[in-house]
């Protein structure tokens, strides 16, 4: 089968790649691209750990085929972290242990960060309601909501 | 959108419309289905677009649920449509899933069908001898398949203007707060008239049939009252009537009968206030 050549801006840098047509997003930045942030937890969108966000909108990217990103702007975790200086969220993640295993944590962080950027001051009740698409089996996800309610102080400046 | 009906109807093979993507790709995942073509309909020009029309809205056929949620004419016109739609799944979800989708995908469970109903939503299905224009309610044919022809695709969803003192509701029974699928449903759309009587109204019930139901003996029990206790009450023995529902890990028939009558109630009652009623 011949493949799909596909342009794309994956965390702002101009991408070219081959993909097959029924090949999902999130293998292509992991199998092609070697972007393995983004993880594979159930693969039909029902856990968030494949969390991108293309063209400003949070998806999974199990649910979105390779083909698709064709002329647009994918966001994933590695582009979250400037050179050695984490994102604020980041750092919060790390202070408050909200995270143990690590599988969810870039699909959360993700989330939180296009939560953040539609909503910089989110309550308790909208932070919860805002990541509920992405689980965590380890947390409790009470860590979770602090960093990211940190994170979001941080970020406004307070 | 002339060359996307053409390349379906020229087929051979599996072939399949992609929109948001939500259910398609999960059934690939699953083995479900194995497309020989995929026709991705996001670019077609026009369908990504919500229209506020002289007789009313036309959503296209890719326009995610989160933008309907955006929509601040649409969801003042139609909030009942639009909490239906917001009802898909997660954020992530919302990001790509379409209530065109939702429609063609037929699961008796889709929770933005019977608020479409409810409203006397309309489809525009294009296909290979042109465009036409049917009920949402004639595109389900039973779980998984729809009435449409090979080649026709559902370009957008017809919602009419609103009348002064309009209102429509829909609310779904599921064991968790949010993000599954409907055990039952109901959506209620209502008209009423200066003095708070009901003048017109369309009730459906999901995931109470193979098929979405629209019930009219419900509408009938309606239509004249002010929702006074015993009218909900017909209302609620009615819809529970009407079900035709399975028994299955998520409700027992039993169940499914008497919790579609109690959401047909409190559906109607948010659909009355939002009109103006009181």
């Amino acid at each position: 089968m011949a493949g799909v050549a596909v342009s794309t801006t994956i965390n702002g840098d101009a991408v070219e790649y081959l993909c097959q047509p029924d090949e999902t997003l999130l293998e292509v930045l992991r199998d092609r691209l070697g972007l393995t942030g983004a993880k594979e937890g159930c693969g039909t969108g029902d856990c968030g750990a494949c969390s991108v966000i293309l063209d400003d909108r949070l998806v999974c990217s199990c649910l979105v085929l390779g083909a698709e990103a064709e002329g647009r702007r994918v966001e994933t975790v590695e582009g979250m972290a400037h050179g050695d200086k984490l994102h604020p969220l980041q750092q919060k993640f790390l202070e408050h242990a909200a995270l143990q295993c690590g599988i969810c944590t870039p699909g959360f962080l993700i989330a939180a960060k296009d939560l953040l950027a539609k909503n910089p001051s989110p309550t308790e009740e909208e932070i919860r309601f805002g990541l509920a698409g992405n689980l965590c089996r380890c947390t409790g996800y009470d860590k979770i909501v602090r960093a990211v309610q940190d994170a979001a102080n941080v970020m406004r400046g307070a | 959108m002339e060359d996307a009906v053409g390349i379906l109807a020229d087929s051979s093979g599996t072939a399949a419309i992609l929109a948001g993507g939500s259910d398609l790709l999960v059934r690939m995942k699953g083995g479900f289905i194995e497309p020989d073509l995929i026709v991705d309909i996001k670019a077609v020009a026009g369908l990504s677009d919500i229209r506020e029309t002289a007789e009313g809205f036309s959503i296209g056929a890719a326009v995610p649920s989160a933008v309907l949620g955006e929509n601040a004419a649409l969801k003042k016109a139609w909030p009942g449509v639009v909490e239906a739609a917001r009802l898909i799944g997660s954020k992530q979800v919302q990001g790509r899933c379409t209530i065109v989708g939702n429609l063609c995908n037929a699961s008796p469970a889709a929770d933005s069908v019977p608020a479409m109903v409810a409203a006397g939503a309309k489809a525009v299905v294009v296909g290979p001898s042109g465009r036409r224009t049917i009920p949402v309610e004639t595109v389900p044919a039973g779980p998984g398949r729809t009435s449409l022809a090979k080649g026709e695709i559902i370009e957008a969803i017809l919602l009419d203007k609103r009348p002064p003192h309009a209102g429509d509701a829909y609310l779904r029974f599921i064991p968790r707060t949010e993000m599954d699928i409907a055990v039952v449903s109901a959506g209620v759309n209502l008209t009423i008239d200066d003095k708070g009587s009901v003048k017109t109204a369309r009730v459906a019930l999901g995931a109470a049939a193979p098929t979405v139901l629209l019930v009219e003996e419900a509408a009938e029990v309606l239509v004249g009252s002010k929702l006074d206790e015993a009218t909900l009450e017909r209302l609620a023995k009615v819809c529970s009537g009407a079900c035709r529902p399975i028994d299955d890990k998520r409700g027992t028939i039993e169940f499914r009968r008497k919790v579609a009558g109690v959401l047909a109630r409190r559906a109607a009652t948010t659909a009355y206030q939002r009109a103006g009623g009181k």
